[in-house]
């Protein structure tokens, strides 16, 4: 049984002068564990979908259940982590990352021995005290990512979370994230732009189209690139010939919508 | 003691570093002191009318004499506490007022309007009116204070608080939280700055509300020696009770810019 599922979702945008459709027909479902990459230019509606599936947003028309069950009446907790951090910087480390429990006021001494516990995991044990503007940032994008474990969500929603930070932060942070949502076995959407690091991590990526938001293909990642963590699997001789095929496929698209736009 | 190359270099920048101060300071003095001592020299040779403009030495002798003999203690005292009320008033109010046009957008829409107008109009204006429905007694002076500060209050507190990030409030609600966690959790803290800015500004304001109302009604209060000195054509008076209210000012203001620097080390 799929943990979540999408059917034929379609979101408008409505302002005073008009309306726009972000995504049209988006059908596709996760099993537990799964990891999707969503891919595509600007203005798809990668991010739309992740704010659908995070609550944040209704969905015009179509179906999303999780557990079999319509999103609204199911209370299985979803994760967010977002491009910046957003760590309060009025809070220390700890006190963020105790946020979740603290909204939902279940804060007790098991919680926060489990936060030190995952922040130490992360490599942040001795920063506890700390303000975020201390740190850098992926030691904040770290913070975020225990943040939003706490909560123990059982769906995780990545919106481009790597790409605010430089190369080398940036390899690291795939590994650790990767790493850490296999161990705690989540299930994850990721958005991305970066076709290597929807490669590296993911299990299958999907590739949007813009105008309205749509899926247009879907690649499952070889079982050997699985297997690997992103910096390994970023060097794997499977790794170059997907990055070209998705990589021709996006130019293609590409192409095609500036004809489409100058007729 | 040796110092090394680098400590030396630090020495060097420590001590430019004094003698820019020294420099402002010595400028600062000297405006000063030209200022009082042409104004008191003009004044003895009858240069300037001194029955108009009096002098800094009159005015010394006037403040001691009348601080020493205790009739100038009720009148500071008694603005002092208006100007504070109306001031406390004005911000809690306003803060009040824009976390009520935050909850509800709806709200905020229907008194758009009325906020645009209250915040055109000049205030002062409306002394007569607070007079006649609150009676010619200190309440409408604190009600001056009030009415003058509140409604820039409400507006500036009200902008802060929607242009604070959406993505904070997003993290909270991932979480599931509630508008009014929200706004305790994000909203309040990240606009914490905004609103402690326009205390200053709320200091300013509230003594022109107070010294504008003591003007129209009261019988005591350092806005009422300037009225009462004005039409006994005594400016020593008024030129004193100026002097008394530049200085209690600028302490109030010194006191909040005390307190913005306290509660920024104890919110960040």
């Amino acid at each position: 049984m799929p943990i979540l599922e999408l059917r034929e979702v379609s979101h408008y945008y409505f302002t005073k002068k008009g309306y726009t459709k972000a995504l049209e027909n988006i059908s596709f479902s996760m099993e537990a564990g799964q990891f999707i990459s969503l891919l595509g230019p600007s203005g798809c509606g990668k991010s739309t979908i992740l704010s659908i599936v995070g609550r944040l947003l209704e969905n015009t028309s179509g179906k999303v259940l999780i557990h079999n069950e319509p999103i609204d009446k199911n209370e299985a907790e979803i994760g967010y982590m977002l491009q910046q951090d957003y760590l309060f910087p009025w809070k220390t480390v700890l006190d963020n990352v105790m946020l979740g429990p603290k909204i939902q006021k279940r804060q007790n001494k098991e919680l926060e021995d489990r936060a030190k516990k995952l922040l130490q995991e992360v490599g942040l044990g001795n920063v506890l005290s700390q303000y975020p503007k201390e740190l850098s940032g992926g030691m904040r994008q770290r913070a975020a990512l225990v943040r939003t474990l706490m909560n123990n969500p059982e769906i995780f929603l990545l919106d481009e979370p790597f790409s605010a930070l430089d190369f080398q932060t940036k390899l690291k942070l795939e590994d650790l994230v990767a790493t850490i949502l296999k161990n705690y076995h989540k299930t994850t959407i990721l958005v991305t732009h970066d076709i290597g690091e929807a490669i590296a991590m993911s299990d299958s990526i999907i590739i949007m189209h813009a105008n309205p938001g749509r899926i247009a293909h879907v690649y499952d990642v070889p079982e050997v690139l699985r297997n690997e963590t992103p910096m390994i699997a970023r060097k794997h001789e499977a790794f170059q010939p997907l990055f070209d095929k998705i990589w021709q496929d996006l130019e293609e698209t590409e192409s095609k919508e500036k004809i489409g736009d100058s007729t | 003691m040796k110092l090394t190359k680098d400590e030396k270099l630090f020495q060097q920048y420590q001590r430019g570093l004094l003698k820019e101060k020294r420099i402002v300071f010595t400028w600062q003095l000297s405006i000063a002191v030209i200022f009082f001592l042409s104004w008191e020299i003009t004044s003895r040779f009858y240069i300037i009318d001194p029955l108009l403009f009096s002098s800094p030495t009159k005015i010394f002798e006037l403040i001691i004499t009348r601080i020493s003999n205790g009739t100038m203690f009720s009148h500071i005292s008694i603005t002092l506490f208006e100007t504070l009320l109306g001031f406390l008033i004005g911000t809690i109010g306003g803060v009040l007022i824009a976390t009520s046009l935050w909850y509800s957008d709806r709200f905020a829409n229907i008194m758009d309007p009325y906020l645009v107008i209250f915040n055109a109009m000049p205030k002062v204006a409306l002394g007569p009116i607070l007079i006649v429905a609150l009676g010619p007694g200190y309440m409408s002076i604190i009600a001056m204070g009030f009415i003058i500060s509140v409604i820039v209050t409400t507006l500036v507190v009200y902008r802060a608080f929607l242009e604070v990030d959406q993505n904070y409030t997003m993290v909270l609600r991932s979480f599931g939280a509630t508008k009014s966690q929200i706004f305790k959790e994000a909203i309040f803290p990240a606009a914490l700055p905004v609103m402690i800015s326009t205390l200053k500004v709320n200091v300013g304001l509230s003594w022109v509300g107070v010294i504008v109302g003591e003007y129209l009604v009261s019988k005591q209060g350092l806005g009422y020696l300037i009225i009462y000195g004005f039409q006994v054509f005594d400016f020593t008076l008024v030129m004193s009770s100026l002097v008394i209210i530049a200085i209690l000012a600028a302490l109030m203001y010194k006191g909040v810019e005390k307190l913005e620097h306290w509660l920024i080390r104890h919110t960040k």
